[in-house]
This record gives C-alpha cells, sequence and structure tokens, in this order.
C-alpha cells in the first residue's frame, strides 16, 4: 500500500465513526484533509467530485469513493469507501446484538436526544463549507440559496435541482 | 430511504411499519451512511453476520461500480468547457441540498434553547473555525448527551 493509500485509509476509518448525520457531516473535515492538509485534491477536483457523486445514482457517501479514486485511482476509491463504511458497520451490528438491552434504556434517550443537535450543526456547517468551497462568483451563491429555499420551501425533487443547476451552469453563468 | 422503505415493508414484507421504524431510528443514531446501518441492521436480523455482509455488499457494490465508471469517463472529459460548466452548477445546487436538508433537520430543535446553542457551537466550531472534527465532538458530543441527561433529570423531579 502506498503512503497516501495508508493515509486515506486511515482517515476515513476515524470520520467513519464521527460520521453522525452520515457522511453528508462530514465533508468539511474531508475538506479541510484532503484540500488544506494533504493538497491531495484542489478546491476545483473536490467541487467536481462532490457533484459527480450527488448527480450518480446510490447513497451520497459515494463522494468518499470519488475522492479516494482522485487520491489513488480504482484501488483508493474502493479502500476509501471500506474504510468509511466498515468501522460505523462494525458498531452497528453491534448495537444491533445489543439492541434488545437497550431498547427502553433512559441512556438511549438521552444519546439520540443529545446528538440530534449535533448532527444538525456537523450538516448546516456542510453546506456552508461546500458554499465556499463550489461558488466562485455571486450566482454561484446565488444558485446555491435559491436551490436550498426551493428544497425547504417546496416538495420538488433534488434531481430537478441539480439539473437546473446543470443547466444554469452550461449556460455560463457560475 | 425511500426506496428501502417500499422494498422491505411494502414489497416483500420482511419488516412491518414499528420494525422498519425502531432500525431507522436506530441507523439513524449511530454514526456512518443511514442506509447503510439499515441494510446492517436488517442483515443481521435475519441472517447474523453473513446477512449483514450480504445487505451490505448488495446495497454498495453496484453503486460503487457504476460511480467509478462515471468518474473514470468524466476524467476523459473534464477539460470540455461545457462538461466543468455544468458540473460548477451541479456543485452549486448540490451544496444547496446539504444546506436545505440542515435546515429541515434544524426542525426537530424548535423552541429547545439548548440544543439550538449546542447546534450553533458545533456549527461554528466546524464550519467557521475548521477545527478537526475529532476535537469537535470529542467535547460536545458527551457535553450534549450529558446536557440531554440533565434535563431529563430536571423533568422528571418537576413532575
Amino acid at each position: 500500500m502506498s503512503g497516501s493509500l495508508l493515509e486515506l485509509a486511515s482517515q476515513f476509518v476515524v470520520l467513519s465513526l464521527l460520521s453522525f448525520g452520515g457522511a453528508a457531516a462530514t465533508l468539511p473535515d474531508i475538506h479541510r484533509q484532503v484540500v488544506d492538509v494533504h493538497h491531495w485534491l484542489t478546491d476545483a477536483e473536490f467541487t467536481q467530485m462532490f457533484a459527480l457523486s450527488q448527480a450518480a445514482p446510490g447513497p451520497n457517501v459515494l463522494v468518499v469513493a470519488l475522492i479516494g479514486w482522485k487520491v489513488a485511482g480504482i484501488v483508493g476509491g474502493v479502500v476509501a469507501m471500506l474504510a468509511m463504511c466498515g468501522p460505523s458497520s462494525v458498531l452497528a451490528y453491534w448495537v444491533g446484538v445489543a439492541r434488545d438491552r437497550f431498547r427502553a434504556s433512559p441512556v438511549r434517550a438521552a444519546i439520540e436526544r443529545g446528538l440530534a443537535p449535533i448532527t444538525v450543526g456537523m450538516i448546516v456547517a456542510s453546506g456552508v463549507v461546500l458554499m465556499r468551497t463550489t461558488d466562485h462568483n455571486v450566482a454561484g451563491y446565488a444558485l446555491t440559496l435559491a436551490t436550498t429555499l426551493v428544497l425547504v420551501l417546496t416538495r420538488v425533487h433534488p434531481l430537478v435541482m441539480l439539473a437546473a443547476g446543470a443547466i444554469i451552469g452550461i449556460a455560463g453563468f457560475v | 430511504m425511500p426506496f428501502a422503505h417500499h422494498m422491505l415493508v411494502e414489497q416483500r414484507r420482511w419488516l412491518d411499519e414499528v420494525e422498519f421504524a425502531e432500525i431507522l431510528s436506530m441507523a439513524q443514531v449511530l454514526p456512518g451512511p443511514n442506509i447503510v446501518n439499515v441494510s446492517v441492521l436488517v442483515g443481521r436480523r435475519f441472517q447474523g453476520w453473513r446477512g449483514a455482509l450480504a445487505a451490505f455488499t448488495g446495497l454498495m457494490l453496484m453503486p460503487l461500480v457504476v460511480v467509478l465508471a462515471l468518474a473514470t469517463v468524466y476524467s476523459r472529459f473534464a477539460d470540455v468547457d461545457t462538461v466543468r460548466h455544468a458540473f460548477n452548477g451541479v456543485a452549486a445546487a448540490a451544496s444547496g441540498l446539504v444546506l436545505a436538508m440542515g435546515i429541515k433537520m434544524s426542525r426537530v430543535l424548535r423552541g429547545r434553547m439548548v440544543p439550538i446553542a449546542t447546534a450553533l457551537v458545533v456549527f461554528v466550531a466546524i464550519g467557521v473555525l475548521r477545527v478537526p472534527l475529532v476535537l469537535a465532538l470529542a467535547v460536545l458530543a458527551p457535553l450534549s448527551i450529558w446536557l440531554a441527561w440533565r434535563m431529563r433529570a430536571a423533568r422528571k423531579d418537576a413532575r
């Protein structure tokens, strides 16, 4: 395994157990490490991988596979994906085993209630960090905020907004 | 997730609504992608670790192959201006997707000052100050759970 592959794996193994709210919640830290600390990707490449993962079918954790792919090819993609999903899955498995014991436990209720605001803070932070990474001009910010508003206020399908984004992009505004 | 619900509850009837809701709430509390956690929990329930592994592999294999294939194709055309512009637009909209998700989720905190303050501190630490996630959560997660525990105890006393 090359050095960067090992570093990539160890980074996602840690993030896996911190990803309350799913992979999207960890994007600020993924960006911090792969762009700011290790310089594996530029802002533009990070943006492209994020866009590709959102446009592709499948769960949005796939962004991790794309970042791994960008750093170390196909093997990097598979390794990053396994590192991101492995530890949390093993934990889920054992929590499933212990489920009956914890079903009505007040500790579990406190954990659920305590983690809810953490998740909200992480996801909103993720949205803001992504906005600052992906948007380069006023039109970009306007597109992000308009998408946010439409999705909060209406039941429009997210893919419709991504398609609209693509068209606005091709038209050369962002 | 709507697709998972449709397949597990309505089509195959492997779970009833209550079981699905319980598994989903567990999957949401745990770290990791929710849908991956659901697959592991459901797989384990029926076939132990083999089931969990099979469900996980079944869920991830095809999307992984597809997305890596797309990425390979995309890299050929990444220099074409039209493609680049389209993806800039998609990325800007996709950032809005994540923001909207956060705003919608924040509704569960409505009217409760302590959780709102906690969410704000998390937001500033990670989104503005760019504190490493490990550090931020090592401090804030136990604190928030402790606060939730205290509030519960306080409510009990009041009764």
